[in-house]
């Protein structure tokens, strides 16, 4: 069946499309070039209309064990955001920590069709990935944490062999089923374990003796060999630390060329000037981002209002108990492998540090140029719930909302921030580069994030209203596959999305060697039922026979674009 | 949706056959060393079983027709039966729910359908850890790190019967990841009454017996959060403890590296026990501004830990949940299944116990549809009764652990019962309303 979308303005920056009136034909959930005078079974006539990609969030904590225990911990935050059951769509809750049925529905009511879970811990990747079977409408994928696992510290500890490391950094993403790696407070949820509170870039570790540029380096250099396409992701050193921009300043320093993404930059972008110690080191980051190219980031925007913080980072987040609100938190240690921490939050504009933190990721956003390597994100829910992205579009877009909502936060927060001064607004194309091309380029994802032929159809249609926060809330149509799943920012019809995943080469013989009696020494599950087979994320969600459907995605390795 | 005829009677695939690495559904752990030898129909575990393990897996299969009113009938029939039942109750209960992630999705998706309550029969167990984490939150550790990483252990509950493997894989391990030669490890048992021959080998040191009703558990660790807090408490025995015992653990709490306080929530079974997990958590919290100290809650037997987190995340509350609106209600109270059968408020109940022979529905006059194990022990016949597969036995399933961390693989051990499974069952049911 050949469907042609006719005449809308189409903003498709991975193919140099910015604003033409296009028409875009679709066969079999793929965009295609039709031949000459094939019929066309279905037409949609979008003259006026704004065409995109489906929206691409590369960092969003939809699911996992810490999830979990921000959902059990905070009925308080569900109540009176409950979702009723529709003829189409199941019931569930949520605001800061939606259940996983609401979280699909609502990413797709919002135009998005893919998100990804930024911290996979591999001893709970299997858990992860039932969380996100049970998210429906998008596709999903996950990035498998490293750097804080005694296999790995001890292999750089007593200085392996690189093929030894790669090897277990390959085998680790095959056996999490993950899409990329990250490392989470390099070495410091293990160090905090040793009872050290903090480990900066090049700070020992106190039992493995290594040091968080060590861990950075070793993952960035062996996930460019494996050509895993998405770099190191890195949540850095002292997140939420006033002063920490010396060390984010320091870590773009030292990956001498290496590709690695910064993850929620915003958390790590603080000084210490002023009469509260703490001030923005926005301007000075961007500065050097925008000399080093080999850097991505995302950034982590904080939007006023309650949520939850829901990280790997045991150890920070320890340290961030003391600002809990309401005044709960659970941090724990996790397998000799990870950890995480889970702290509700409150994030208030009267407040001089919270005003800050909203001004800091904003000027973020506004002084690095070159929007292929900035993506939109919240970190959801740390910063905020990514229900909150057509709002942090338009202050993006729109200058004179933005100064609006400038003047309306602590006065010294007005003072210390150069937000005001920043005439900066992004365009559509610009806004579709963040939130579709460029996460898609940086993930490997080739076949989406953009409208070209052969490109998988996920397509979102807007209405091209100059209020952009309620454009971007409710678009038009929202296409998966090709198949219209909403209308008018309302379901119509529910979808699996597919699991994505990337699976570099490794001799796994060498590397299941050593593992196996590392597991039956130390472990309580064997390596076997460690690494999670296709058939567990595949049959859970989609009803699918194995091997019949798109719902797993297996991405090729290769030398970056 | 796979074949769901029951009594289907095929021959294993082969006569014989042996499974490694097979993860035990009997009991919170999860233990997934173990090897299972298949002849026939007939289970034997060969290698890691403990008596709860061997009890599960190695009783004799027997392979009931579905019943419907006590006679027997095909599948379909008890299907379209049940069906009836809840399509027609204002209010049905979804209880038990012993049952693998897969099962637990397929209740919620038809509580959420015919607008009932689900609820675990171990909830109120695990409640008094939600309680505890929705008021204050709390620091905790799971299996292999405690393996691995703890010098002292407070065992405030008797683990051992509960899970019979504990000790012998979490505690008297004799390799550890950081040390060549491991420290040995003080063992303090807090309470009476508990099993402990399993505190035992070369890595077992002072081991330390603190007398006193598990009801008074929670005043001694107030008396210890007091007196780490450098507040001077009242001369004299504290529940019946000498002072000098208390003090004691203090010093060694102290002097520990990385200590770990474990709970067995329903084996703390008694009044307001929440508080008892309150007070440990906060004494924990209280250590870790200087130290560094976890919890270590087990428990999860029967599905409770895979029921409380596929409920969780699906509806965004923890057990126990109404769908009476056509929305998710959480409330750990009002909605427990006994109290409503006790106040008339449901009139059904499907009951699901798929694992043991001994999670039975509780003994009520109202319409019960059990869909159970193939010897689940019924005190009274219900109105339908399906026999299922044991997932992790009769067919590939996964399981959340106690520490609610990992989750392990379940084999399908390949003993051909013809028994389906009750993703199959609820699928066809939740068709069929």
């Amino acid at each position: 069946m050949l469907i042609k979308f006719t005449g809308g303005k189409v903003y498709d920056p991975a193919n140099g499309v910015d604003g033409e009136i296009r028409d875009i034909h679709v066969r079999d959930g793929r965009i295609v070039t039709p031949s000459a005078g094939e019929t066309v079974h279905q037409e949609y006539n979008l003259a006026g209309k704004v065409v995109m990609a489906g929206g691409i969030d590369p960092h969003s904590h939809i699911g996992g064990g810490k999830v979990t225990i921000a959902r059990m911990m905070l009925p308080e935050d569900h109540q009176g955001h409950e979702v009723q059951r529709g003829d189409l769509t199941r019931s569930g809750c949520g605001h800061a920590v939606p259940s996983t049925l609401t979280a699909g529905y609502r990413y797709a009511e919002m135009g998005y069709t893919a998100a990804f879970e930024p911290a996979m811990l591999p001893a709970n990747a299997r858990q992860a990935h039932m969380e996100m079977a049970d998210t429906p409408m998008i596709d999903k994928g996950a990035f498998v944490m490293l750097g804080s696992d005694d296999y790995f510290l001890r292999l750089l500890t007593r200085g392996a062999h690189k093929d030894e490391i790669k090897d277990y950094i390959a085998w680790s993403m095959h056996a999490a089923q993950a899409l990329a790696v990250k490392v989470v407070n390099p070495g410091g949820i293990s160090a905090f374990k040793f009872n050290q509170r903090a480990l900066d870039l090049d700070e020992k570790h106190v039992f493995y003796g290594v040091t968080p540029r060590d861990i950075i380096l070793t993952l960035g250099r062996s996930l460019q060999e494996l050509g895993v396409p998405h770099p190191i992701h890195i949540h850095g050193c002292n997140l939420g630390v006033p002063g920490n921009k010396d060390t984010t300043l320091a870590t773009i320093r030292a990956s001498e060329g290496t590709p690695i993404h910064l993850t929620h930059i915003q958390f790590h972008s603080y000084g210490t000037e002023g009469d509260m110690k703490f001030s923005s080191g926005a301007a000075e980051i961007a500065e050097l981002i925008n000399q080093y190219t080999n850097v991505s980031i995302d950034i982590g925007q904080i939007l006023f209002g309650q949520t939850c913080t829901a990280s790997g980072d045991s150890m920070r987040q320890y340290g961030n108990t003391k600002s809990a609100h309401p005044k709960k938190w659970v941090v724990m240690d996790i397998e000799c492998d990870a950890g995480c921490g889970v702290v509700p939050m409150k994030y208030r504009d009267k407040s001089f540090v919270n005003a800050l933190q909203w001004a800091i990721g904003l000027e973020m956003f506004l002084l690095v140029n070159d929007p292929w390597r900035v993506f939109l994100t919240t970190d959801h829910p740390n910063g905020a719930p990514f229900t909150t992205y057509p709002h942090l579009i338009r202050l993006l877009m729109d200058k004179t909302f933005r100064n609006e909502m400038l003047r309306r936060i602590h006065p010294g927060a007005q003072a210390a921030t150069i937000l005001g001064s920043l005439t900066r607004e992004y365009s559509l194309y610009e806004i579709a580069i963040m939130t579709r091309a460029g996460p898609a380029r940086s993930l490997g994802l080739r076949d989406r994030g953009h409208l070209g032929p052969g490109a998988n159809a996920d397509i979102t249609v807007y209405d091209d209203n100059p209020d952009r926060e309620a454009m971007f809330t409710t678009p038009l149509f929202v296409f998966k596959n090709g198949e219209l799943i909403v209308r008018n920012g309302r379901i119509v019809k529910v979808v699996t999305g597919a699991t994505h995943v990337v699976r570099p080469e490794y001799d796994r013989k060498r590397a299941e060697k050593p593992l196996k009696d590392y597991f039956d020494s130390y472990h309580t599950v064997q390596m076997e039922n460690f690494r999670l087979h296709d058939d567990e994320i595949i049959t859970a969600g989609c009803g699918h026979a194995p091997g019949t459907c798109g719902c797993l995605v297996v991405h090729p390795t290769g030398a970056r674009t | 949706m796979t074949a769901v005829q029951a009594g289907a009677q095929t021959a294993p695939a082969s006569a014989s056959q042996t499974h490694a690495h097979v993860t035990c559904p009997f009991c919170g752990l999860r233990c997934d060393d173990l090897e299972i030898a298949r002849a026939g129909q007939t289970l034997k575990v060969t290698r890691n079983g403990c008596d709860k393990a061997k009890a599960g897996f190695e009783r004799p299969l027997t392979q009931p027709m579905p019943r419907v009113g006590g006679k027997e009938v095909s599948l379909p029939e008890a299907i379209a039966a049940a069906a009836a039942l809840i399509g027609n109750a204002r209010l049905p209960a979804f209880g038990g729910l012993a049952t693998d992630v897969d099962g637990m999705r397929a209740i919620m998706s038809i509580a959420d359908k015919s607008r009932g309550v689900v609820d675990h029969a171990f909830s109120e167990a695990q409640g008094r850890n939600i309680k505890v984490l929705q008021t204050s939150g709390y620091i905790m550790t799971t299996l292999t790190e405690a393996r691995n990483r703890a010098d002292l252990f407070i065992i405030a509950s008797d683990v051992h019967t509960f899970h019979p493997r504990f000790f012998e894989r979490i505690v008297c391990n004799e390799k550890s990841m950081f040390s060549e030669a491991p420290p040995k490890r003080t063992i303090v048992f807090l309470g009476e009454g508990y099993d402990t021959s399993a505190a035992v080998g070369t890595r077992i040191g002072d081991v330390i017996q603190i007398n006193c009703a598990k009801q008074r558990i929670g005043e001694i660790v107030s008396a210890l959060r007091t007196l780490h807090k450098g507040v001077p408490l009242p001369a004299g025995d504290i529940a019946g403890v000498p002072r000098s015992q208390i003090e004691d653990l203090l010093a060694r709490c102290h002097k520990a590296d990385y200590g770990v306080v474990v709970w067995v929530p329903p084996d703390l079974d008694f009044p307001n026990a929440d508080l008892t997990v309150h007070q440990i958590c906060e004494f924990v919290k209280d250590l870790n501004v200087k130290q560094r100290f976890a919890g270590l809650s087990l428990g999860g037997n029967e599905g409770a830990s895979t029921a409380v987190s596929v409920c969780t995340w699906q509806s965004g509350y923890p057990l126990r949940v109404s769908f009476a609106t056509g929305q998710p209600k959480y409330d750990a109270n009002l909605f427990a299944i006994p109290k409503l059968i006790a106040s008339g408020q449901t009139d059904c109940l499907v009951w699901l116990s798929t694992f043991t022979a001994d999670l039975s529905p509780p003994a009520t006059d109202i319409p019960t549809v059990v869909i159970g194990s193939h010897d689940l022990k019924l005190a009274k016949e219900p109105a339908v009764y399906i026999p299922v597969g044991t997932p992790g036995i009769d067919h590939k399933g996964q399981l959340v652990r106690c520490d609610s961390v990992v989750s392990l693989p379940l084999r399908d051990l390949e003993r051909a019962a013809g028994l389906p499974r009750t993703v199959d069952v609820l699928a066809a049911l939740e068709a069929a309303l």
